[in-house]
């Protein structure tokens, strides 16, 4: 019985050209547009310098300042209000401002004043700006100090007072590369659009053309009903997971450092998953509009509460709720750990059980939900 | 006249009789505008770390203390040896370890060479970033009262004050302009107008045009006694007045929910948005007379529209960030322009003349479409 249903959805599929399109489409798009645009990556900071010692030691500051990765000074201004000018016409991001006798203050007090403001409209922009300068800025006082000769008293001093190296290190991504970051989470909202999506059109789709009333009249039942209009999806899902990682092994040189073995299992409850939740959709709308809808809101939803675009940690106690009952924001951080950490699925077991129960909840409901008589 | 009021009043019983437009038209918006205020935030705020303290003794725990009564952080894990701090982040029990050089006390005192690794997450870089600089501050923070507290006695502070005289010391004073608490609401709110407004006018629209046709009660309406531009004139009605309620919401919403200021001209802002809600519409007019079912009408929408919305018009990606081709592509994002001008409108209250390219540029885009969509919707009716 199986056989001849699948028969029936595979032939379904392959008669329509535009399934098959968005299947090939999707990835390319997906592995090779989303990871350059989907980057908070902040890099070419614009800065406005406002000078207003102008001697050599503040001129050599800003020359520092243009020499580093992130930050290049993009004009100099007579005063604060005409660099903030480039800040409200979004041509500069930073403004520095070096105090009046900079130089003076520096030899004779010891202490030299700079300010620096930057645009936070976007606050991690305007953090990371502001602390790249801070470290640029830090880095040139202890130039000047070795420079003048200091060094000897500065040892003496650590000695004196006492003090310790911080040494940062960033582990799995030490180019910190954002790209890095977002690529195997982007198959996860691949699969989940494709997977989700497809589904919740399918059932609908057989309703809105009436071909539901013949399969209701016949002996198949609901399970196997079920049954077999999932597994289409699973093998679509596969394919395009496995399309994904070659393109992001290709494009971005990005290979799992933990097992292949650990995706595809995840990958296969992951699958059942969401297209069990398109399948309830399906069955409880009447129109395909109505179920596109729905199945809009809450995929935007899923997707903007998964730890996607910004951590999980960062959110508020009740939305950190929310994302416990977010089959996305699992598969996400396995994707994530897997790829980048290597975790091992003992690392994971934890998300694997949590997974499989979202799996049987939803495709237990989405069963039920399914009725032959009207 | 009569007969145009009418029309108008069917198009508001079309959408007010659909439960579920009617959830989408004025539920999302409110949904969205709360769940980025809220939730969608890069804060960092007490994130697990883990110590691994080999000497453990009476500076490290200090400075654990220390750690541990900021906001930004909670220690969840003591490690008893190196091995793990490789396991912590395979869970991902902690994004932050911290590692203390063993014999830390003494180092500190006597040969000054005491260290201290801040190890991190790196998978998520601006994290990262952010959260070693927040344990580098409150660690260097530490550091100075160490060295005030030691150079308490008499002699030290001669001898501080001298040697501060030589150390070449340049203090940064950082400020943060427009968002001094840095909250993601203030960057995110103007990216969600113009989201909800693309959705709203142009799917929407274009949606209720093509349904018409699908249904074939466009001919009916066709053969009415009222020209065909009033027509479509009375679909956008409609849509034009949900859209303002909704900006109207997403407005009261920001400033007194989630208590983003409006900096700037409130008329001047409200000027925008019209001109980005005609743009919408005439937008979604030219997408209903290229399709001709309202499945590729969503479809279009969806792809064409909300897609390019959500990744290049900077309402979550920095624009300077991507690659020129992508910035290129970006400019021809209506929503782009109209993000821009709310962000400094509204955000950081600029003069009505720092926004004048990006009203130039939607008004232009605007009449563009407008004079297309009316030439092609004609060519149809012949």
């Amino acid at each position: 019985m199986l056989k001849y249903l699948l028969e029936k959805e595979f032939k379904q599929l392959r008669r329509n050209p535009f399934m098959l399109r968005i299947i090939v489409a999707m990835p390319i798009m997906m592995m090779l547009v989303f990871p350059y645009a989907a980057n908070q990556e902040i890099k070419g900071v614009r800065v406005s310098v406002v000078d207003n010692d102008r001697s050599t030691l503040s001129e050599r500051l800003s020359r520092k300042i243009d020499a580093s990765t992130y930050l290049a000074v993009t004009g100099y201004y007579p005063t604060y209000s005409d660099a903030l000018h480039t800040i409200e016409s979004h041509q500069a991001d930073v403004i520095v401002e070096v105090e009046n006798e900079f130089e003076k203050n520096l030899i004779t007090s010891g202490v030299g004043r700079v300010m620096i403001s930057a645009n936070s409209v976007n606050g991690t922009k305007g953090s990371l700006a502001s602390s790249y300068l801070n470290s640029v800025v830090s880095d040139y006082s202890s130039e000047l100090q070795s420079e003048r000769g200091l060094e000897s008293v500065a040892i003496d001093l650590q000695k004196a007072t006492p003090s310790f190296r911080i040494i940062p290190n960033y582990k799995f991504n030490p180019h910190l590369e954002y790209r890095i970051f977002m690529v195997p989470a982007l198959m996860v909202m691949l699969l989940t659009m494709l997977t989700g999506f497809l589904p919740a059109l399918n059932i609908v789709s057989e309703k809105e053309k009436g071909t539901i009333e013949q399969i209701n009249v016949t002996p198949v039942g609901k399970i196997s009903f079920v049954v077999a209009k999932l597994i289409p999806y699973w093998i679509i899902g596969f394919a395009v997971l496995s399309f994904c990682m070659l393109l992001a092994l290709l494009v971005h040189g990005l290979h799992p450092a933990g097992s292949l073995l650990t995706i595809y299992l995840f990958a296969t409850l992951y699958i059942l998953v969401v297209s069990g939740m398109g399948l309830i959709v399906s069955n409880y709308s009447s129109t395909m509009q109505q179920a596109m809808f729905v199945m809009y809101f809450v995929i935007m939803i899923l997707l903007l509460m998964s730890g996607l675009f910004t951590p999980i940690n960062s959110m508020p106690e009740w939305a950190k709720w929310v994302a416990k009952f977010n089959p996305l924001s699992y598969f996400i951080q396995v994707m994530r750990m897997v790829y980048l950490k290597g975790s091992s699925f003992s690392n994971l077991l934890p998300h694997f059980f949590i997974l499989s129960l979202f799996a049987i909840a939803l495709n237990g409901w989405a069963v039920w939900s399914y009725k032959k008589s009207q | 006249m009569k007969s145009f009021i009418a029309f108008i009043k069917k198009e508001f019983y079309h959408i007010f009789r659909d439960r579920r437009t009617i959830l989408i038209l004025l539920v999302m918006p409110a949904v969205q505008i709360i769940l980025f205020g809220f939730a969608i935030t890069t804060e960092v705020k007490n994130t697990n770390i883990a110590i691994y303290d080999p000497s453990n003794d009476a500076v490290t725990t200090r400075m654990v203390e220390q750690l541990e009564a900021s906001d930004y952080f909670t220690v969840n894990q003591l490690l008893t040896n190196s091995a793990q701090i490789n396991e912590v982040f395979r869970t991902g029990a902690a994004s932050l370890v911290i590692v203390f050089g063993s014999d830390f006390g003494n180092n500190l005192y006597r040969t000054g060479e005491a260290v201290i690794q801040i190890i991190s997450d790196g998978t998520d870089p601006n994290q990262a970033q952010m959260l070693t600089n927040y344990a580098t501050a409150i660690l260097s923070s530490f550091q100075t009262t160490l060295s005030s507290s030691s150079s308490s006695s008499v002699t030290a502070t001669s001898s501080s004050s001298t040697s501060s005289a030589a150390s070449y010391q340049i203090v940064p004073e950082i400020h943060m302009l427009y968002n001094p608490q840095q909250k993601s609401a203030f960057n995110f709110v103007p990216g969600v107008m113009g989201m909800v407004l693309m959705l709203i006018c142009a799917m929407m629209s274009s949606i209720a045009i093509v349904r018409e046709r699908e249904m074939g009660t466009m001919e009916v309406l066709l053969t009415s006694p009222i020209k065909p531009i009033y027509i479509i004139l009375a679909k956008a009605v409609p849509y034009f007045s949900l859209s303002v309620l909704n900006l109207t919401t997403i407005l009261l919403l920001s400033v007194y929910v989630l208590g983003v200021p409006i900096a700037g001209n409130l008329w001047a802002l409200i000027g925008v948005s019209l001109i980005f809600i005609l743009l919408s519409l005439s937008l979604g007019l030219l997408i209903s007379t290229f399709v001709d079912t309202q499945m590729a009408a969503m479809l279009a929408s969806g792809m064409l529209l909300m897609m390019p919305v959500m990744l290049l018009s900077g309402m979550m990606f920095p624009i300077e960030s991507m690659p020129p081709i992508l910035q290129y592509v970006s400019a021809c994002v209506p929503a782009r322009w109209y993000v821009e001008a709310v962000k400094k409108l509204m955000i950081q209250g600029v003069e009505l003349t720092f926004v004048v390219k990006e009203i130039v540029i939607l008004s232009l885009i605007t009449l563009g479409l407008l004079f297309i969509s009316l030439k092609k919707f004609k060519n149809r009716l012949c």
